[in-house]
């Protein structure tokens, strides 16, 4: 079933991409194949391997349930939360936070999460921002 | 002799102070890298490429320390296939079926040993073989015109999925994908912007180091997370016991025919289009195997089944940087790595390398070299050490995988919208896992799509539109027959190999 909404997820790509093909703006001046040529042979390509997984679909992955689910998503929405705030709030906190967050999410305690944010947070900025002079984002206190 | 001369010139390049201490920091931090669960050449390579790029070394000293990282790595994997039954990365699969059954007879420090002797051997001979074919090559490539490289593309695209994929579908699929995400920005030739949708951030395209990061290290995250609790990585390190950490004459005499035998087959299947590492290794087993199980032995912790796939693999790995830096064209998922971490260096390998930047190329091989003893050296004395990284806890590591990743693709641009894109890669990659889905093929897509594109178009401007101009040399009609032999083959061999696998590996 996976391979199936796969398959038709391929399809849809492939029109998806004929289409903004067929909107690029040709200029006057340009070769004998095109801007458009290759994006289509792509989607052409996309299309055929989407029937083909439709018509033999491999066993079923198995799938994460309910709380591992629902853990996987909060591990995105806090990376994605992470990449916002890190410009606002500065490297050092932001970086404590979620290295906290994703640690505890992978099992340790509340303490040692903290612990290890902490630590990979500082030990980052020493490595790479002190030592290394890599620019790192900052925040309101310079860090 | 050109070549020897050549290379002396690479010797004198990578012989400098820094060069060494930058070749010896690589070989350190890839065997850790390799040694620690979870993280393998390709995505340990990934995460460090964005990271020398933005601190800003110049193209060959950051050139050796990511090459000794990769070639470090490579020998880290084996350590946690003879230790924990985990192969480190596909190749290594092969090294579980004889390692972890010494390793548990208490001969785990002479498995390391066996292995680490046969890494070497296969390493230096392979890149032996690399100094003298590359150049030859080279004089068949320069031969090349736009039509037989859109072939020898294709040939990569057909060839990639090879023998490792379960679905050819699947690796066309993804490399289409790949292809397809490489078309997103201004068109080189005309100037006019292609699938942007009027959004500033997608003029330039997409960045491949953001994509390979996204999809290699920050998916690696999210399998961890999902399988937590499940017993899978589990720490069974401080079961087992070293044992000696040097092995016996006698050990050495017995295996030394294996690895000759497997670097010469591992070899060969690493400069063939397509086959790789994983085949090297495979063919190299099932060789030795033919060869030297009289009383039934491999599969029960013969040393010969070490030897055999460390050897072959290793030699593979030579074999495949071949295609790679004569041809600019990847033969494997493992040189994919290797050719994003060039082009991250604004170096193009092709033929034209080898004349323009000889020093980089042969700097390159000699650090090879050079790698491969300060490797030896350091992996049998500290084998114990590394072992202890096998111990630290998934909990601590991987958050911290995930904020360097982080760090070296804000370090690049400073860009938040290049951090959504390598988080939005990261699930992508993560589902194409789970759908076993290749991942590789999407990035030789990402960094071969546009020069694929500018090769076709190339050619039809040639012939002003003739189709047939791209079948009409005599080489370009042998690679597109390569490429399909290249795409049928799996799905007829394919399985026989993969059942033959399954069955040596569980029973």
């Amino acid at each position: 079933m996976s391979d199936r909404i796969f398959g038709s997820v391929c399809l849809a790509l492939a029109a998806f991409m004929a289409w903004g093909a067929s909107v690029i703006e040709e200029s006057f001046i340009q070769d004998p194949l095109g801007p458009k040529v290759f994006p289509l042979i792509i989607a052409l390509v996309l299309a055929l391997c989407g029937i083909a997984m439709w018509l033999a679909p491999d066993d079923e992955p198995r799938w994460p349930q309910g709380r591992k689910l629902i853990e996987i998503i909060w591990a995105v929405a806090v990376m994605v939360l992470y990449a916002q705030l890190l410009p606002v709030i500065g490297f050092v906190f932001a970086t404590a936070a979620a290295a906290a967050f994703l640690s505890w999410q992978l099992g340790a305690t509340i303490r040692q999460a903290a612990t290890a944010g902490l630590l990979i947070s500082l030990g980052i900025y020493a490595v790479f921002h002190l030592v290394l002079g890599l620019s790192l984002a900052r925040g309101p206190l310079g860090f | 002799m050109d070549v020897l001369s050549s290379l002396a010139d690479g010797f004198a390049v990578a012989l400098t102070w820094q060069n060494l201490g930058l070749a010896l920091l690589g070989c350190f931090l890839g065997t850790m890298i390799g040694a620690l669960p979870g993280l393998g050449p390709s995505n340990g390579v990934a995460i460090l490429i964005p990271l020398v790029f933005s601190i800003g070394l110049p193209a060959t000293p950051a050139l050796i320390l990511l090459t000794s990282v990769y070639y470090g790595a490579m020998y880290g994997g084996r350590i946690s296939s003879i230790l924990l039954n985990i192969p480190g990365d596909e190749p290594a699969m092969m090294t579980t079926l004889d390692g972890f059954p010494m390793a548990q007879k208490g001969q785990a420090g002479e498995a390391l040993a066996i292995s680490g002797i046969a890494s070497f051997v296969g390493a230096f001979v392979a890149t032996w073989g690399l100094v003298f074919l590359a150049p030859q090559l080279v004089k068949v490539a320069l031969l090349f015109g736009p039509a037989e490289y859109f072939a020898l593309f294709a040939l990569a695209f057909a060839t990639l999925g090879g023998l490792s994929s379960k679905n050819q579908a699947k690796a066309a699929v993804a490399a289409a994908i790949g292809l397809a995400i490489a078309m997103i920005g201004v068109d080189g030739q005309t100037g006019v912007p292609r699938f942007a949708f009027n959004n500033v951030h997608f003029y330039d395209g997409i960045d491949f180091l953001v994509a390979i990061v996204g999809l290699f290290a920050v998916s690696e995250v999210l399998v961890f997370i999902e399988h937590r609790g499940t017993g899978e990585g589990s720490d069974g390190a401080k079961a087992i016991k070293l044992g000696r950490v040097t092995p016996p004459l006698s050990m050495i005499k017995q295996t030394s025919g294996a690895m000759g035998r497997s670097t010469i087959l591992g070899f060969i299947a690493g400069v063939l289009p397509g086959a790789g590492a994983s085949l090297g290794s495979f063919i190299a087993y099932a060789a030795e195997k033919k060869v030297s199980d009289k009383d039934g032995t491999f599969g029960k912790g013969d040393p010969r089944g070490v030897a055999a796939p460390e050897a072959g693999n290793n030699a593979a790995a030579g074999g495949a940087l071949v295609p790679m830096l004569a041809l600019g064209v990847p033969g494997s998922g493992t040189t994919a790595v290797l050719l994003a971490m060039l082009l991250a260096l604004d170096i193009t390998p092709g033929p034209l390398l080898f004349t323009q930047n000889p020093d980089v190329v042969w700097g390159l091989i000699a650090a090879l070299f050079i790698g491969n003893i300060m490797l030896l050296a350091m992996n049998i004395p500290m084998v114990g050490l590394f072992m202890r990284l096998l111990a630290i806890p998934s909990k601590y590591l991987m958050p911290a995988v995930a904020m360097i990743s982080f760090v070296g693709i804000y370090g690049i641009s400073g860009s938040i919208f290049d951090l959504m894109v390598m988080i939005g890669f990261g699930v992508l990659g993560w589902g194409l896992r789970k759908l076993e889905v290749p991942l590789v093929p999407i990035i030789l897509g990402l960094l071969l799509g546009t020069q694929m594109e500018q090769n076709l178009r190339r050619a039809m401007t040639i012939s002003d539109g003739e189709v047939s101009a791209l079948i009409s040399s005599p080489l370009a009609i042998g690679l597109w027959a390569m490429a399909i032999i290249g795409f049928i083959l799996p799905m007829i061999f394919g399985r026989f190999v993969r059942a033959s696998s399954l069955k040596k590996s569980s029973s």
